[in-house]
This record gives structure tokens, C-alpha cells and sequence, in this order.
């Protein structure tokens, strides 16, 4: 069970006011954030997930209030995050940034200097990983040199490592060919299916209305409209937003 | 005096590769590039000679010290690490190294411009380590005892974790890593072994001045780091002993050390980001393919 509360979240960047009085509440679902370019919908990822405290407004997880918390903090409750630029360990393999990712429960303890990372039973836990995600066949190749399609799956797998209990996608089909998009779909469902709560930015609408259960659409910083699919296609203001006014 | 002076040479280099292994768990695994590192060096030294020379404490204790006292103060310089990054560290790291000197060269307690004189041979276990070849040897377990530790921290989780940093700092932070907290643990560790160093140092002189540890040898343990091959083990090694070597084998350009190393610096830059022996670099490259070729061609001669 995974609960997050969005509470009227605003947020200045200098003069310019990039979320605007945002709630929402999202659990156990596969819930969609869309919008377009500009629209506040990573700035809002990067709230819930620690990178930035917000201005004014608060983030409570299954009753925590976690808006103040740090990146590595947020992680530790079980709030994982993928980027929309990927950020693979360049100089690492495969198996090492997902290694990265079980070592979550380490990091903040002394110990953490004298444990030996590379045991069979994390490499075990990596094999597991690796190979819901497909990847299984790229375990010691170097992540820089991934096309961008596996490098997309290889951030995924890398916050499965961490075990998380609701998934942030930041726009996951963003440069991937159809049918790469059609198996993360796929892969999505699934991870759902095992109960996992998931949250994704998407650009590729007709990736993201196929996919959500349902859809929070922001422009300008702003909820515009919430709803299943079939609601938002058919929203005046969302095809507004997106196709602009007449 | 010949061997004398090639024991000097060799126990200077074994140092020197401590220096460089230590410099490189900060620069190398962690990323936080650091032009400040004959600071710690120098607070290590002075740490055990204080201790040896106005309080007459033995070696061991001076040593340990020295260790302890310069990781702590390691840790305390690295915070200003947390605000900056980039070339902005390299900034801070030189301004720290200038200060620590100027602390050395203005604080009478330190012996001013004029140094600590007179610092004992160190004894260990009823022995007494002077100069030569006892010496040398102590010097090489100190080298062995730093490549041990680097080579198990790059084996534990805070090893993968200095390497996260260095790579991304967003994405470590979303994988649970604190990189302020590793940060300072690099600094920290880093900072220690050199500490350890800079006993040796003092007691193999028997004396230190502010001058021994300026800005300019912290770019001779940077270059050797990068020259030999940043992040690798074998890379500070092999950078520690070819710019100590070269410069002695080659006589003429004795005074011209620092251009040395410069030019090595630049030309590395250029054309081998990696360093000599680093993981992409052209030599490691033949080198591993030799080794990959080389049973297979020995198989089929004796065929």
C-alpha cells in the first residue's frame, strides 16, 4: 500500500513561478503526468523525490512528510526516480550500477566502508534485475557504451535495486522506437502487476493514455485536469494546452 | 656514497607512490579533484615532528598521530568541498595548501620560516631506522600498507560509492548515496594516508620547513596521479615512479622538474586523457590485448 499526497506545492525558481498551488492525491496506481514543454512536470518530480525543497506546500508519503528530505533520504522510504537526461554510471558495467542501487541500505552506515560490495548473493539479486528488464545480455558491458534505448532500461533496473515501493519514470519512452516503447509498456504493467506503484512524465500521449489507469495533466505549473484517459482526450482545456487556442 | 644516493632516490619514491595512491582515492575514485595535497603531507610531518622534538614523544606514537590527527583535519578542510565543485575545488583545495604553509611559515610554535630541526630517527621495536636501506624498507611497507587499503576500499560499498560521485552526483543521490558524506570521507581517508606519509617524511629528513610542502608539490602528486593513470591502481604507482625517476636519470632536466611535469601534464591531456597505463588508454589497451593473444599464440607454436 503506497500512499503520496501532493498538497498545494508551489515553487519559484528566482522571478518565475514554475508549480502553482499543485494537489493531488496518487496510490497504488499507474498514474500519468503530462503536459507541454515547460509545464512544471519534472520540477514536480524533483519535489517528491528530494532534489528540491519546495517553496511553499508539502509532500506526505503513507503519512510522512517528506518534502524536506534529501535525495538519498527519500529513496530509503522506498521512493525510487529514473531522469529524463540519463544519468548512467558512465565508467561503471552494467552490473555495477545496479550493484549501485542494492547498496542503498549501506550508505549511511560506517560499515559501509569495510562490507565488500561484490558478494554471490547480491549478484544473484543483480542476475534477477537484469533480467526483468532484458538486459541480462549487457551485464558486463561498460553503460556508456549503451544505446540509449538499454541505457533508459538500465536506470530502471538500477532503481528496482533499491526496492521501491513507487517508481518515478521520467518520460521512459522518450527516444525509443515503437516497438522498444511497446516492452516498456509492457515491463511497466508488469512491475504494476507485482505491486508496485508507478508515476511517469510523458511526452509520447498515446504511449502514456494506452498505459495510465489515470492522468494529471499540468500546464504552466498548474493542474488543468485530472481523469482517466478517456476524460482528459476529450477535455477542452487539455487540447487546448496543447494544440493552442484558435 | 653511490647506493646512499639511490636509496635516497628509491625512499623518496616509495613516498611518493603512497602520496599519489593516497591522493588518488580523492581524485581518482571519488572525483574531487585536489591541487592541495602536499597540505596534508605537511601537516603530517609537523604533527610528528612537534611531537618528537618538544614533547619527545616515541616514533610509533607521533606516527599514529600524525595519521589520525591530519584524516581529522582532512575532514574538517573537505567541507568546504560540499559547496563547491568543479574547478571551483581545485580553487579552494590550492587556497588550503597556501593557508596551511603561511600557518607552518607565521606560527613560531612551528618552528617559522626556520623549520623543526633535530627530528629523531624513528624506533620501532627497539630498532632504529636510519637512513638506507632500513629505512627503504620501511618506507615500502607504508607504500604496501596504502596500496592494501585503496585496493580494499575500491572492494566495499564506499569504494562503488566514490565512484558514483565522481560520475553523477543526481543519480548517486537517487541510488541512496549522501555525496556530501562520501565526499568527506574521501577527504578524510585521503588526507590520513598522507598524514602517515609525512611522518616518514620528517623523520627521514630530520628536519621540515614551510617550503617542503607548497603549491607546486601538489601539482607534481597530481601529475603523477594523472599521468600514471587516474582512478587505477597501478596508475599513481607507475606515475609516482616515472616522475620521480626520469628527472634523476636524466640529469639536465634536474632544474627543470615542474616544466617536466607540466609538459607531461599538458601532453597526458591532450593525448592521453587516461593517463599511461589508464583503463582506455592506448599502452593498457596493448597490454591487455597481449595478454588476451598471447596463450593462444603460445598454444599454437606448440602445435
Amino acid at each position: 500500500m503506497s500512499q503520496l499526497e501532493i498538497r498545494s506545492i508551489s515553487h519559484w525558481f528566482g522571478g518565475l513561478q514554475a508549480l502553482k498551488d499543485v494537489t493531488f492525491d496518487t496510490s497504488d496506481e499507474i498514474l500519468g503526468l503530462i503536459g507541454p514543454n515547460g509545464a512544471g512536470k519534472t520540477t514536480l518530480f524533483n519535489v517528491i523525490s528530494g532534489f528540491i525543497i519546495p517553496t511553499s506546500g508539502e509532500v506526505h508519503f503513507n503519512g510522512k512528510a517528506i518534502h524536506r528530505l534529501r535525495a538519498d533520504q527519500t529513496v530509503r522510504l522506498g521512493l525510487a526516480r529514473t531522469f529524463q537526461i540519463v544519468k548512467p554510471f558512465a565508467t561503471l558495467t552494467v552490473e555495477e550500477n545496479v550493484l549501485v542501487g542494492l547498496g542503498m541500505p549501506y550508505y549511511p552506515k560506517p560499515a559501509a566502508l569495510v562490507q565488500i560490495y561484490r558478494t554471490p548473493v547480491n549478484l544473484e539479486k543483480v542476475e534477477q534485475i537484469l533480467s526483468k528488464v532484458h538486459l541480462l545480455d549487457y551485464r558486463f558491458a561498460q553503460a556508456a557504451k549503451l544505446p540509449i534505448g538499454l541505457q533508459r532500461r538500465l536506470e530502471i533496473a538500477r532503481a528496482l535495486a533499491t526496492q521501491p515501493k513507487v517508481l518515478l519514470l521520467d518520460e521512459p519512452a522518450a527516444g525509443l522506437v515503437a516497438q522498444e516503447a511497446e516492452e516498456l509498456a509492457t515491463l511497466i504493467r508488469n512491475l504494476f502487476a507485482e505491486g508496485m506503484h508507478i508515476i511517469l512524465i510523458e511526452h509520447n500521449m498515446r504511449f502514456a493514455m494506452n498505459l495510465c489507469q489515470r492522468i494529471v495533466v499540468l500546464a504552466q505549473g498548474e493542474i488543468i485536469a485530472q481523469g482517466s484517459p478517456a476524460d482528459i482526450q476529450n477535455d477542452a482545456k487539455v487540447i487546448n494546452a496543447y494544440l493552442g487556442q484558435e | 656514497m653511490a647506493s646512499g644516493y639511490l636509496l635516497t632516490i628509491l625512499i623518496f619514491t616509495t613516498m611518493y607512490i603512497s602520496l599519489a595512491l593516497s591522493l588518488n582515492i580523492l581524485t581518482g575514485y571519488a572525483g574531487q579533484v585536489s591541487l592541495g595535497h602536499a597540505a596534508f603531507l605537511g601537516i603530517g610531518a609537523y604533527t610528528s615532528a612537534v611531537l618528537s622534538v618538544r614533547y619527545e614523544a616515541p616514533f610509533w606514537l607521533a606516527f599514529l598521530v600524525a595519521i589520525i590527527l591530519t584524516g581529522l583535519i582532512g575532514t574538517f578542510l573537505g567541507l568546504p568541498s560540499l559547496r563547491v565543485r568543479h574547478d571551483f575545488l581545485v580553487l579552494a583545495t590550492m587556497g588550503i595548501n597556501f593557508v596551511v604553509v603561511s600557518v607552518f611559515k607565521y606560527v613560531d610554535f612551528f618552528g617559522g620560516a626556520m623549520g623543526l630541526v633535530n627530528i629523531p630517527a624513528p624506533t620501532l621495536f627497539g630498532i632504529t631506522f636510519r637512513g638506507g636501506i632500513p629505512y627503504l624498507l620501511l618506507t615500502t611497507a607504508y607504500a604496501l600498507f596504502t596500496l592494501l587499503i585503496c585496493w580494499y576500499i575500491s572492494k566495499t560499498w564506499s569504494g562503488l560509492a566514490f565512484q558514483t560521485i565522481r560520475n553523477d552526483e543526481d543519480a548517486s543521490a537517487s541510488l541512496g548515496v549522501n555525496p556530501a558524506r562520501y565526499k568527506i570521507y574521501a577527504f578524510g581517508i585521503s588526507a590520513a594516508l598522507a598524514g602517515g606519509v609525512g611522518s616518514l617524511y620528517a623523520h627521514f629528513l630530520g628536519s621540515v620547513f614551510p617550503d617542503n610542502f607548497v603549491f607546486v608539490e601538489s601539482i607534481g602528486m597530481l601529475s603523477m596521479v594523472i599521468f600514471g593513470g587516474i582512478g587505477t591502481l597501478r596508475g599513481p604507482i607507475v606515475g609516482a615512479i616515472l616522475l620521480r625517476l626520469i628527472p634523476e636519470l636524466l640529469r639536465f632536466i634536474q632544474d627543470y622538474r615542474f616544466t617536466f611535469y607540466g609538459a607531461s601534464l599538458v601532453l597526458m591531456m591532450l593525448f592521453q586523457p587516461m593517463g599511461l597505463l589508464g583503463n582506455e588508454s592506448w599502452v593498457w589497451r596493448q597490454i591487455t590485448r597481449w595478454l588476451r593473444t598471447a596463450p593462444q599464440s603460445r598454444k599454437e607454436a606448440t602445435q
